[in-house]
């Protein structure tokens, strides 16, 4: 089962680098004032309106040797860096931002206002009122954009035909790798992968909704 | 019609004079043989099929899902090595050498496992000796469009395309290396009118009009071979 061990690598890999590159964000989104905040809202929230074979082409061209990024990263790699596991990590990153940051913003934004400024009024500065009271509170909006992120990512499938190669082992995700049976007529081997990742994503998608009802709380060990 | 993915622009001609002549549109759906195959097996509603594999259309036929008497071999693809003009090695002079090349780190070819152009990439490369050396280094496009994109796109630094997308106005200025047609498996290319058509005799009419000359002629324009035998009808 390469092909979903690697797919479960990058969900990983993207959730991770989602959660530290969306929470910056959503916290500025949650609590800057700025008027123009609605067009870098529009900006986040184009991934979810995009189709997925756009994004894929337009992370080619840009990954490619004529394309700003690509000409970067050959400079410093010497490489190129579509057909590579970490071509799909940037490209799944980009697909999957809106996943991570909107639940982020939407759990800041609960945070009860007068907690915020009672944890100024007491001294903290914004670093220590972040960890301390906006996160601990926000934890089901985190463990949402975590989960979403993760699920997204493990169901990719257009971005990753795009700009993948289909490399086994490199590139070739479950999804790709089911539609490869499915191509190739193996219906019965096309059949227990999607099983299987109907189960995962099943099971995933369940411990969202499961903390989002409170109906399994976590932290509640405290 | 469902047309393969190497007919793009041979094909954009073709239904683009024959509109011109009888006034009869024609909506062409490219893509790969396989894919297609597929598809009609599961009752996707086309008229024509201008396969890139002549085995589809037969695959079809043998199922009873094709017009009787209608399978017609219309072109032999041919493939070359394609490189942007831009490249470091220059695969005119060097032919298979050049995929050896430090310079060529990625190659793309289409995916063997369902392109008919993928899997004739394989046995050129296994037969020039090469395969294991430049596995690593191998893509693998969805079809040869795909393939070819990767390409021109300088993605990949060089690639085994069908003729017909290299003598194209997108991949003209590149540089291309004919690749000797005894080095693969023929690539017969088949077309049918499927049994379910709902427009059988202009399906009919167009296939007429590629078995004619003004279409054999645009065909070759495009870097296919005519086969010779004229009973293409009677063929199996």
């Amino acid at each position: 089962m390469e092909a979903l061990w690697l797919s479960t690598k990058l969900a990983a890999s993207v959730m991770v680098i989602l959660l530290a590159i969306g929470m910056p964000v959503a916290y500025w989104l949650a609590y800057s004032s700025w008027r123009g905040k609605f067009l870098v809202e529009s900006v986040v929230a184009l991934p979810l309106v995009l189709p997925p074979t756009v994004l894929g082409f337009y992370a080619l061209v840009a990954m490619g040797p004529r394309g700003p990024l690509g000409k970067l990263w050959i400079a410093l790699f010497g490489h190129g860096l579509a057909f590579t596991f970490g071509g799909l990590i940037l490209a799944s990153v980009l697909y999957s931002f809106p996943f991570a940051v909107q639940p982020l913003i939407v759990s800041f934004e609960g945070v009860d206002r007068r907690l915020l400024d009672a944890s100024a009024v007491l001294g903290a500065g914004s670093v220590r009122t972040f960890l301390r009271v906006i996160l601990p509170l926000s934890l089901p909006g985190v463990i949402t954009a975590a989960v979403l992120s993760f699920a997204h990512t493990l169901g990719e499938f257009g971005v990753v035909l795009m700009v993948g190669g289909n490399l086994a082992g490199v590139t070739r995700t479950v999804s790709i790798d089911i539609y490869d049976h499915v191509q190739s007529l193996e219906y019965g081997e096309a059949n227990r992968m999607a099983l299987v990742l109907l189960v995962i994503s099943f099971a995933v998608l369940s411990v969202v909704y499961a903390v989002n009802r409170r109906v399994w709380m976590p932290w509640a060990a405290k | 019609m469902a047309a393969a993915a190497d007919l793009k622009f041979a094909m954009g001609e073709l239904s683009e004079t024959f509109e011109k002549q009888t006034g009869m549109k024609v909506n062409v759906t490219y893509g790969a043989s396989g894919n297609f195959f597929s598809q009609l097996q599961n009752g996707a509603p086309f008229d024509l099929f201008f396969s890139a594999d002549i085995e589809y259309p037969r695959k079809l036929e043998a199922a009873g899902l094709t017009e009787p008497v209608t399978l017609y071999k219309y072109a032999i693809g041919r493939i070359v090595i394609w490189t942007p003009a831009d490249a470091q090695v220059d695969v005119t002079k060097k032919g298979w050498n050049a995929l050896l090349d430090a310079s060529v780190e990625k190659i793309a070819i289409a995916n063997p496992e369902r392109a008919p152009y993928g899997r004739a990439a394989v046995a050129a490369l296994q037969k020039a000796g090469i395969y294991e050396s430049v596995k690593p280094k191998l893509v693998y496009g969805e079809n040869i469009s795909q393939a070819a994109q990767f390409v021109q796109s300088g993605n990949a630094q060089a690639g085994i395309v069908a003729k017909s997308l290299a003598v194209s106005p997108a991949m003209r200025g590149g540089k291309r290396w004919e690749i000797p047609a005894e080095m693969h498996p023929a690539l017969e290319q088949g077309a049918v009118i499927l049994k379910d058509a709902k427009n059988k005799d202009a399906a009919r009419a167009f296939l007429e009009f590629v078995k004619s000359d003004s279409g054999r002629a645009t065909l070759s324009k495009y870097g296919f071979e005519i086969p010779d035998n004229l009973k293409q009808a009677e063929k199996r």
